[in-house]
């Protein structure tokens, strides 16, 4: 009896008429196979060059930001968001977050950060702190640069988002990104104020807004202030600024 | 929410200011009976699809979503495409048996374009960004409708058009396509008029 | 004509998947305001579409009815997720500004349009040139809208100034009008008038005379 020979079932299962639900259900699952594969198999194959093509774009997004302000390169640091204490060894854990919480739309946080510190005659210059958050139809990714006194903004930057073109994409245009300069972060009293308004700012606590694209710019205060607070970069920065006083 | 109805039709209308959903909005404007079947078409599946795709998002493949289950963990948000898809041809192939069976006059004029609805980029495009921007369920209930409304306004308007056009002298060449193509683009820079209003 | 270079030749003009047949216009909109957009868009749909045809056409007889379009949408999705991969890997920069419109292929009115039209009712053969011919009529299209558009939006051609501008001590002061959509549309309806100026075959005949143009 030869009928244990595989290749003979496969010719009588090609010999099954398409109507017979044997057939409609095999032939589903073995297309679904072949293109889970293979795609599968792409993406891990392409892996390490997707990375490394990332990695190289927010670097260089990194080094624009450090040209523009006429500065050298930065010392990198990993962070402990939670303590704010410098860690050697980044576990690549992630924590959930409670939405109730004014999280910025996001989903996990990472427990250990990465930052970048420049120190100049011993004194800390700027603080380069990567942030991310919710905008109006994508995440918007960037670099925010805080200066010594860990309250006044340097620059901020985003090199990843996907907001409408003319209207919330305007966040990476120069021009927007240059008013960020000198604002600041909190008032005497410490508590955040730092704000992109609508229409035009006053005062160095409020940032002049975009035309059209009001759900955007409340992303980036939203996730401005969770950064700045304390489920962000707030107890990193607190230790910082023990430091230097 | 009216904001979101109000946009969802005009401003961000998926077909004169996104172009999506192109090749049936072209094809089948030249009737206005059989645009405005497919304009009901379409508002019926977007209103069905866009709310349906975001319960399955929440429920089953957002981050954390299969809670429910023990799973928090897994995150299979990469699925969405495929559920989606999914999801719009499941309501077409049943949307075509209910109109074979009550219309059959509309299913035959629609002929080939109402399983193309399936890979419209437009129904697509609606489950796409409702994902992509976060609605609540009440929100992609309201986005649904308002998109498919605002394509079929705008499918509705160029077979209005049209209609009156063709009875006219028009260059040989020019006739039909050619014509569509450029008064759809002239109602697309009508339509990104609404772009500059701030509604509330 | 022998059959192979009716299939290639005829969808360059005289069938052509986007003026004749109105398929694949959402991309043929989007992704022309370069030269090197639309080519890196027409390869990947020319691609895609050549190697879905042939699949399918490889397994026409075995497809049962009932599940016929979600096999050959499975199929498509499977090889434009493909194709998205290997752009994100070698051509970043260029698939960061294609963005969501290779995905869109999978929406492409031509290809699943083919595959329904074509390969399901022919050999792998004649639906691999079906799929060339077709592909290279898109091609075309998008190449010389394109190509338009970045001329007169921006002075240059792939990147290179051809026209240089007024703001840079030229004399072009571009159309801002040709990096908006709706100059894509217009330009594809004088395109199709020219197209049908020249071969009167495709002019459609006035409504109502009993010999309306057939679409699909």
């Amino acid at each position: 009896m030869n009928s244990v020979n595989p290749l003979h079932w496969w010719h009588v299962f090609l010999a099954l008429p398409n109507t017979r639900p044997v057939k409609t259900i095999g032939v589903a699952f073995l297309v679904a196979l072949v293109c889970s594969f293979s795609v599968a198999l792409t993406a891990v194959t392409l892996k390490p060059l997707h990375d490394a093509n990332r990695l190289r774009e927010s670097a260089a997004s990194l080094v624009e930001v450090m040209e523009a302000l006429g500065l050298g390169m930065p010392v990198m640091r990993l962070v402990e968001l939670a303590s704010g204490d410098y860690v050697i060894h980044d576990p690549g854990t992630r924590v959930g977050l409670d939405p109730a919480r004014g999280v910025a739309g996001l989903g996990k946080l990472e427990t250990v950060a990465t930052v970048y510190e420049l120190h100049e005659g011993g004194r800390l210059k700027l603080v380069i702190l990567p942030v991310r958050g919710a905008g109006y139809q994508s995440t918007l990714k960037g670099y925010l640069a805080v200066k010594g006194d860990l309250n006044t903004i340097a620059a901020l930057t985003f090199n990843e988002q996907d907001e409408t073109p003319g209207m919330g994409a305007r966040i990476e245009e120069k021009k927007w990104q240059a008013l960020w300069a000198d604002k600041q972060v909190a008032d005497e009293s410490g508590v955040i104020r730092i704000e992109v308004v609508k229409g035009k700012g006053v005062g160095v606590h409020e940032m002049d807004g975009i035309s059209g694209a009001t759900r955007t710019v409340s992303g980036v205060t939203d996730l401005l202030r969770f950064w700045l607070g304390p489920d962000g970069y707030g107890p990193y920065l607190a230790r910082l600024k023990s430091q230097e006083d | 929410m009216s904001e979101l109805l109000l946009s969802a039709i005009f401003s961000e209308n998926l077909a004169l200011a996104y172009f999506l959903g192109m090749c049936t909005f072209l094809a089948v404007s030249r009737h206005f009976e059989t645009a405005f079947g497919l304009g009901l078409a379409v508002i019926a599946v977007e209103t069905i699809t866009v709310p349906i795709n975001n319960l399955i998002f929440t429920g089953f493949l957002a981050d954390g979503a299969l809670a429910w289950v023990g799973l928090e963990d897994i995150n299979l948000g990469f699925l969405k495409l495929i559920a989606s898809i999914g999801v719009i041809a499941a309501t077409v192939q049943i949307l075509e048996m209910v109109l074979d069976r009550f219309f059959p006059a509309l299913y035959h004029a629609l002929g080939i374009f109402l399983p193309l609805i399936t890979v419209n980029c437009a129904i697509l495009g609606a489950s796409l960004f409702m994902l992509e921007r976060h609605y609540t369920f009440s929100e992609s209930v309201v986005y649904g409708f308002g998109s498919g409304l605002g394509w079929a306004l705008a499918i509705w308007a160029l077979a209005a058009l049209r209609e009156r056009v063709d009875e006219n002298l028009v260059p040989e060449g020019l006739r039909g396509l050619g014509l569509a193509f450029i008064l759809t683009g002239l109602m697309s820079m009508g339509f990104a008029v609404f772009g500059g209003l701030e509604l509330g | 004509m022998n059959i192979k270079n009716k299939l290639l030749i005829e969808p360059i003009v005289a069938t052509n998947p986007v003026t004749v047949h109105v398929l694949g216009i959402c991309s043929a909109l989007a992704v022309t305001t370069s030269l090197a957009t639309a080519l890196v868009m027409s390869a990947s749909l020319i691609f895609v579409l050549c190697l879905s045809s042939t699949i399918i056409s490889l397994i026409r007889h075995h497809i049962p009815t009932s599940i016929r379009l979600i096999i050959q949408i499975t199929i498509i999705a499977s090889l434009v997720i493909v194709v998205d991969l290997v752009l994100q890997a070698y051509l970043f920069e260029m698939s960061k500004r294609l963005s969501v419109f290779v995905g869109l292929i999978v929406s492409n009115c031509i290809v699943l349009g083919r595959a329904e039209a074509f390969a399901m009712k022919n050999p792998p053969g004649p639906s691999l040139l079906d799929g060339i011919g077709n592909g290279f009529g898109y091609a075309w299209i998008l190449l010389a809208i394109g190509g338009v558009r970045e001329l007169l939006a921006a002075g240059t051609l792939f990147g290179r100034t051809i026209l240089p501008l007024a703001d840079e001590g030229g004399w072009f002061v571009p159309l801002q009008l040709m990096a908006l959509p709706p100059s894509a549309f217009i330009l594809l309806g004088l395109l199709v008038w020219a197209v049908r100026s020249l071969r009167p075959e495709q002019k459609e005949v006035l409504p109502g005379t009993g010999n309306e143009e057939k679409v699909i």
